[in-house]
């Protein structure tokens, strides 16, 4: 096929050409909608009064977030479903990898594809799943513990003290087999002969695992538990769709994301929750730079 | 991700204690492998149950005869062949545009230079660390602006210029197309498009199947988007869809698990076809 000259693209315009769609969107969906956040943060704004109705407030916004009670309680509630959902998470995907990793041949993507399939299964269907299987009365958790444990029933998703390990225990299930798989990449690389040493030398696995497993995927820990400070303080979906969108009993399982959400969609102060969203960013960073320099002094005390 | 090399530490068959470890392993990860289906399987049990089934004790643990009572009810709840249209029609549609549009930009980005190159990757690599919620309100107003609120391609457009998918373009093309070939191609007067279209995105197409698989995935699966812009139900992407019958008062949870089964297929097949490809994908952020 050959175009007519003044058609044919020129080698030195060619790579515009080829950014340019990804460009304009990239400029209008992500690069704007950014600044224009932050600009909102510093006013005052209902949708219902139409673009015009903006009003400069300067920094009251924040200040309005800083005194607000919900802000500090989602905040609390976002930390504490993080943690709990975060730690067990990695103490279970690190020894599972390591099974995996030395037991494991011929049936090793077959288990590998089980342990991940919750991860690309939808938040909906997984929320509806559970939500059946924490119902009160009827719920197949609550019959199981009771014939293994004689547990009394719990009202896991309407009472505000158990509404949060639940909503934990979904999260630990979905993401555990993605960190396998991370903990599993990273085993992947580090040489056999390491181990065979330490065999001869008579170490046992535990201590194989502790002295050379350990130390040699640090970096990729690093790397799982900064994904899980970051994709933790965002939850969302989860709590959204179990608590049917309100934050759950006295909002227990009201997470930040969802406060930002309610406090733009319900109630309708969309300055207020871009200052909210522009803390929250803050706390997002500043956690991510701790997690960054805990590991970096672990580091040097070990060399 | 390699899968096939292995370094594990090779345990010899003829020791005792080596060989209980080995069983110990088995049975940790066999027993953790149930505990992850288990979910999945009752899901698609209760599907074929009435509410009233689902909920006695003990509850039923195979296959019932209400599936068809189910999935009539379940239609009758919400426009669910139309929604579930509308989830075909969006995944279909940001998967197309998502592998033009970062195939182009990826191969630029790998093997040609223009300026701000470096300034520009590095922007669009930083909104990757961006928590989503800092985009919920400003999509909204921008959606609004453009007059797409309740329209589809308010879901699909925006996330065809995906970070992680010109990542993983550029990473790819840099390593699998050889600069020496376009060089020659070019010297032999071939476009830069026929380049682009005939050299280019054959070289590609291992990273190519990756990208499609996931941004089909994310979109089949995405809530927040139509959360934010839809507004009436029969535009409802599926999972919306089966959100707002939960919402209702007396859920009827046969048909819910029904609907949420009938969503969760399609992924299980896909999945168990490319989940080699698809998990080397989805943490190759990670590995390089």
């Amino acid at each position: 096929m050959k175009l007519p000259d003044f058609l044919r693209l020129s080698p030195k315009w060619a790579p515009y050409v080829f950014i340019s769609p990804f460009v304009l969107l990239f400029v209008v969906f992500s690069v704007f909608p950014l600044c224009f956040s932050l600009y909102l943060a510093f006013q005052s704004w209902e949708p219902t009064g139409g673009l015009r109705a903006m009003e400069f407030v300067g920094f009251s916004n924040f200040a309005f977030a800083l005194k607000d009670s919900w802000f500090w309680m989602s905040l609390k509630n976002t930390l504490w479903l993080a943690v709990a959902s975060g730690v067990p998470q990695h103490l279970v995907a690190l020894p599972l990898a390591a099974f995996i990793h030395t037991s494991f041949k011929r049936l090793r993507d077959g288990v590998i594809a089980v342990y991940f399939l919750p991860y690309i299964t939808s938040t909906v269907a997984i929320a509806i799943m559970f939500g059946s299987l924490f119902s009160k009365d009827y719920g197949v958790i609550n019959a199981t513990l009771a014939s293994l444990f004689g547990m009394e029933h719990v009202d896991w998703l309407t009472n505000s003290v158990h509404i949060k390990p639940a909503i934990a225990f979904i999260v630990f299930w979905r993401y555990v087999g993605f960190n396998t798989v991370l903990y599993l990449a990273a085993m992947q690389t580090i040489p056999g002969e390491l181990y065979e040493a330490a065999t001869l030398d008579g170490a046992s696995r535990l201590r194989q695992f502790f002295h050379i497993t350990l130390p040699s995927i640090k970096p990729m820990i690093f790397f799982g538990v900064t994904l899980s400070v970051i994709g933790g303080l965002q939850l969302f979906e989860e709590p959204f769709i179990l608590t049917g969108g309100k934050g759950g009993p006295q909002q227990a399982a009201m997470t930040s994301a969802v406060y930002l959400f309610r406090e733009a969609f319900d109630f309708n102060d969309f300055g207020g929750a871009s200052a909210m969203s522009w803390l929250l960013f803050l706390v997002v960073a500043l956690l991510t730079w701790i997690t960054n320099i805990a590991f970096r002094t672990r580091k040097g005390a070990t060399q | 991700m390699s899968a096939v090399a292995s370094t594990a530490p090779q345990i010899g068959a003829d020791a005792p204690a080596a060989r209980a470890a080995r069983w110990t392993a088995y049975a940790i990860v066999g027993i953790g492998a149930l505990f992850m289906l288990a979910p999945f399987w009752l899901m698609f049990v209760f599907a074929t149950h009435s509410r009233g089934e689902i909920f006695n004790l003990p509850p039923p643990l195979w296959f019932g005869d209400d599936l068809a009572a189910n999935f009539k009810l379940l239609t009758e709840r919400i426009p669910f062949w139309r929604n579930l249209g509308w989830s075909v029609y969006v995944a279909l549609m940001a998967t197309v545009l998502t592998l033009l549009f970062c195939s182009m930009a990826g191969y630029a980005f790998a093997l040609m230079e223009f300026r701000f190159k470096k300034a520009l990757f590095g922007l669009v690599m930083a909104t990757m660390l961006l928590p989503s919620f800092m985009n919920m309100i400003p999509m909204f107003m921008i959606m609004d602006a453009l007059g797409w609120i309740d329209q589809q391609r308010a879901l699909y457009v925006p996330g065809a210029a995906s970070a992680f998918g010109i990542f993983l373009m550029r990473q790819f093309a840099s390593t699998a197309v050889p600069r020496e070939l376009i060089e020659a191609a070019r010297m032999d007067g071939c476009g830069e498009f026929s380049i682009y279209w005939r050299i280019v995105l054959p070289l590609m197409k291992p990273a190519l199947g990756t990208l499609a698989l996931i941004t089909f995935i994310q979109s089949w699966n995405n809530f927040i988007n139509p959360l934010i812009v839809m507004r009436s139900t029969p535009n409802y992407t599926l999972p919306l869809a089966l959100r707002s019958l939960q919402s209702t008062l007396n859920t009827e949870w046969g048909a819910l698990m029904c609907g949420s089964a009938i969503a969760t297929i399609p992924l299980i097949v896909l999945f168990a076809i490319t989940s080699r490809q698809l998990i080397a994908g989805l943490t190759a952020g990670a590995v390089k």
